[in-house]
């Protein structure tokens, strides 16, 4: 029970101490649950029709559990802080921390180029019904296209413009594919956002003579809010993932993409160093969405009207 | 001696807020015989709806006694003693008509069979024989209405609680709802406790009008209307009709109203 | 939870139950309905026309970028080969919405049940909606060996799982409560308000989380293939042709991919619309 006399906002965040309190126990029981299946699982795994004799057949239901496969907790966290590959080089979270900034930084161009893209889409498609009509379909299908096709493609063309006198590093070919993936999110909520007033509000603006430009300036955008906060978050995660899988397809070095499929060729050898880089994408993946999360927080009172789950 | 519907000594239900507490309800006593029609008038606030939920244990009383057919509320709605319909006609959109009407039935365990011949009853009364396979997004609020006082009347209750159940309908259509309401009750011989906000509506259908205030909620007047078993559209247009609903206006104003042709 | 909810509903809402389409604004009370189908083929016939006279007219579009009917010829011809590429990954994001979708069900369910589970699964699964899945690939194919699809599909579960539970918590929430007096009021079991009330109120929440689901299965299959794993599959076959320049081949098996997407999409829109008919809107 809540003391009554403490203020909403000291209520709100108390609230927020419970939850995270709550999150970082489920993280504990992950954990806990991890170590319980090395302690207690099959080591060589539970294959389910397995033709003896013949390595690789059968389903493997469950994993490994011995240490080249499955490392305990601790070693993966131990393992952090020796050196990255041997001898005087960094500790691996140093090396990890650093792909990672470098394709955060990708990330960011991206995201910021699907905004602007996602946006002006999102605003003509509102203003012409037709325009939604015709466009939206294919930007739905847009995203069932698996990008990885199209990173040679621009990593290609990137080339042909560096060479021909333009100026186009290889990052900002990632950067593209990463757009790629975050302007949908934006179009999609742009166009929700905009159209979302009520009837009775636009008749109001009506009323008022209120030209286009002004009735989005002083009543779309604003009631847009709500619907594109959560957009620019998924932006954020999805310009993030589109950086990691280009990284990987055109083969950039100093991203953490190319570490992840680097490490994770030497793990049978180096069993805990690919968490390294895994731990890494995950971080960035939290950094990404809580950074855009700050820019909700001004935004306070535009929210008034957001639903809570 | 026959047994009171709904017998209330002392209930008071008191709501605890973030604020501190609100007295929704204090000190009601109130009985409702088998097969009298009573109503709750007031503004908002008084806990006209509030007594409703208690009497049908969808909260419970904070203080007092409750007793239903002289059982307690809980016990009462177990058994299924009472029917109830709200202000909206809450039909299960994914249900037909006829599913919704036989509801309470099927939670029940009555057979198919049993259950088809009541549902055509029932839909015989209230007049939609002919939409029992239809959806409720094809019925209009009126005929959703009275879907909801079909499902109501299903097993056959000796109490009906309505809170407010022609509030979201023209005039018009509530007239003639509240006719067929009244044909009903007679038909079923059920006791009736009535929620709503119009004077008008109140004396129509009740042989007693309960008048209620607010801060706190509680009872402040009682009005027997006398207006007799036969409430026909020519009752509306009577000189006692007029004089009731005045009487039910100066209870809920508190002082009586200067008429124009006195001054 | 906010966050993770708008998230995964980011793709268009299906529409609104029979009897309550939205007024249309009065520009364009004009348009007509037959439009909504014209307007994109229009669009889409506009690229195709766009792309064919880059390459084949111009011949400017680099190597990478393969006439569209060069794409369509080798698509024709190795139709085979790119089937059984095709039936790989599709099993895989099949296998991954399925099991996705279940233990989307037992845990929303425990969810909505429990209140701790609600509060250590609440901040998981938002975590997990942000972060980039498929990088957990080249661990899984560690555990699970290298010539094992498990790991696509564990990545294909978990993709599937998320729209999934987010959306079926929301719809087991989602009751009305005149509808739950109305229960309480007629003395139901709590067993008999879930089946009667409950469960067909969550439905159209949990065929909207599955058509979100079903494309985000498809992409992360197909996605997990290029971080390692056995050397069949759209993804690889890709990245293999496209490396050695094959490009006409490469987007055939493109192609493909685009036509497994399509048709889980269209499968599970098709479920939803039915299931959102007589929703409690």
């Amino acid at each position: 029970m809540r003391p009554v006399g403490w203020s909403t906002r000291r209520q709100g965040e108390l609230r927020g101490w419970i939850a995270a309190g709550w999150g970082a126990l489920g993280v504990l029981a992950v954990l806990v649950l991890w170590e319980l299946y090395k302690f207690a699982g099959p080591s060589e795994g539970f294959i389910v029709g397995a033709v003896p004799g013949e390595s690789g057949s059968g389903v493997m239901l469950l994993p490994r559990t011995h240490d080249r496969a499955m490392p305990h907790v601790w070693d993966m966290a131990a393992r952090l802080f020796a050196p990255t590959s041997g001898g005087d080089t960094p500790p691996l979270w140093v090396s990890v921390a650093g792909a990672a900034l470098v394709t955060l930084g990708i990330a960011a161009v991206g995201w910021l180029i699907g905004v602007a893209v996602g946006a002006v889409l999102g605003l003509v498609m509102q203003r012409w019904r037709l325009l939604e009509w015709g466009l939206l379909p294919w930007i739905v299908v847009s995203q069932i296209v698996p990008l990885i096709a199209f990173a040679p493609v621009v990593n290609a063309i990137g080339n042909q413009i560096d060479r021909g006198g333009g100026i186009w590093p290889q990052w900002l070919s990632v950067a593209v594919i990463a757009s790629y993936l975050a302007f949908f999110p934006v179009a999609v909520g742009v166009l929700r956002g905009l159209a979302s007033p009520d009837r009775i509000h636009l008749d109001l603006m009506n009323s008022y003579a209120a030209g286009y430009w002004a009735t989005l300036f002083r009543l779309r955008l604003p009631a847009a809010v709500p619907h594109l906060l959560p957009a620019l978050r998924l932006a954020a995660a999805n310009a993030v993932l589109g950086a990691v899988v280009a990284e990987v397809s055109i083969g950039m070095r100093g991203g953490i993409g190319r570490m992840l499929i680097q490490l994770a060729g030497q793990a049978s050898s180096d069993p805990a160093a690919p968490w390294g880089p895994t731990f890494g994408s995950i971080a960035l993946g939290l950094i990404a969405a809580g950074s855009v999360a700050l820019i909700g927080l001004g935004l306070a009172n535009y929210r008034r009207g957001e639903a809570t789950a | 001696m026959t047994q009171l519907a709904v017998h209330a000594a002392g209930v008071g239900k008191v709501f605890p807020t973030k604020t501190g507490e609100v007295v929704a309800l204090t000190d009601v006593e109130l009985e409702v015989s088998a097969g009298e029609f009573v109503s709750l008038i007031g503004p908002s606030g008084c806990g006209k709806s509030t007594l409703l939920r208690l009497i049908a244990d969808l909260d419970q009383a904070t203080s007092g006694t409750l007793e239903i057919f002289g059982k307690p509320a809980k016990r009462a709605r177990i058994d299924q003693d009472y029917g109830i319909a709200f202000q909206q006609a809450g039909l299960l959109p994914w249900r037909t008509v006829g599913a919704n009407i036989g509801l309470p039935l099927e939670l029940h365990g009555t057979g198919r069979a049993d259950r088809a011949a009541r549902i055509a009853e029932l839909a015989e009364l209230v007049g939609l024989s002919d939409f029992v396979d239809r959806y409720p997004d094809q019925l209009s609020g009126g005929m959703q209405q009275r879907v909801a006082i079909a499902r109501a009347l299903a097993a056959r209750p000796k109490l009906l609680l309505m809170d407010e159940p022609f509030g979201a309908l023209d005039e018009m259509t509530r007239e003639r709802l509240q006719s067929e309401l009244t044909r009903i009750a007679a038909e079923t011989s059920a006791a009736v406790v009535f929620v709503t906000h119009s004077i008008p509506e109140a004396v129509f259908l009740s042989d007693r009008v309960v008048v209620m205030s607010p801060r706190p909620g509680r009872i402040t007047d009682v009005i027997e209307t006398g207006l007799g078993d036969v409430r026909d559209e020519a009752l509306r247009e009577s000189p006692e009709f007029f004089d009731r609903v005045t009487a039910v206006r100066e209870a809920l104003h508190g002082t009586p109203v200067t008429r124009a042709s006195e001054s | 939870m906010t966050d993770a909810d708008a998230a995964t509903t980011m793709l268009p809402a299906a529409p609104e139950p029979s009897g309550r389409a939205p007024r249309p604004m009065p520009a364009e009370r004009e348009l007509p309905g037959w439009l909504k189908w014209v307007a994109p083929i229009v669009v889409g016939i506009l690229i195709l026309a766009i792309w064919i006279f880059w390459v084949d007219v111009l011949g400017t579009a680099p190597r990478m970028l393969p006439s569209p009917i060069a794409i369509a010829e080798e698509f024709v011809r190795r139709f085979p080969i790119i089937l059984d590429d095709m039936t790989i990954t599709a099993t895989n994001a099949l296998i991954g919405l399925v099991v996705g979708s279940l233990l989307a069900l037992l845990f929303a369910g425990l969810a909505a049940a429990a209140k701790p589970v609600d509060g250590m699964l609440a901040p998981l699964v938002s975590a997990l909606a942000v972060i980039p899945i498929v990088a957990v690939t080249p661990i899984l194919n560690t555990m699970f060996g290298a010539s094992s699809q498990f790991g696509r599909q564990a990545v294909a579960t978990i993709a599937a799982f998320i729209p999934v539970f987010v959306n079926v918590l929301r719809g087991l929430r989602q009751t009305r409560p005149v509808h739950r007096d109305l229960l309480r009021a007629s003395a139901a079991s709590g067993w008999q308000t879930f089946r009667v009330l409950t469960l067909p109120t969550a439905l159209p929440y949990l065929m909207t989380g599955l058509r979100i689901a079903s494309s985000l299965a498809v992409i992360a299959a197909l996605v997990a293939e290029y971080f390692g794993g056995p050397a069949d599959g759209i993804g690889t076959a890709i990245a293999t042709y496209a490396k050695s320049g094959r490009a006409a081949l490469a987007w055939a098996y493109v192609l493909g991919g685009i036509i497994i997407g399509l048709v889980f999409f269209l499968v599970t829109s098709l479920l939803e619309r039915l299931a959102t008919r007589r929703s409690s809107a």
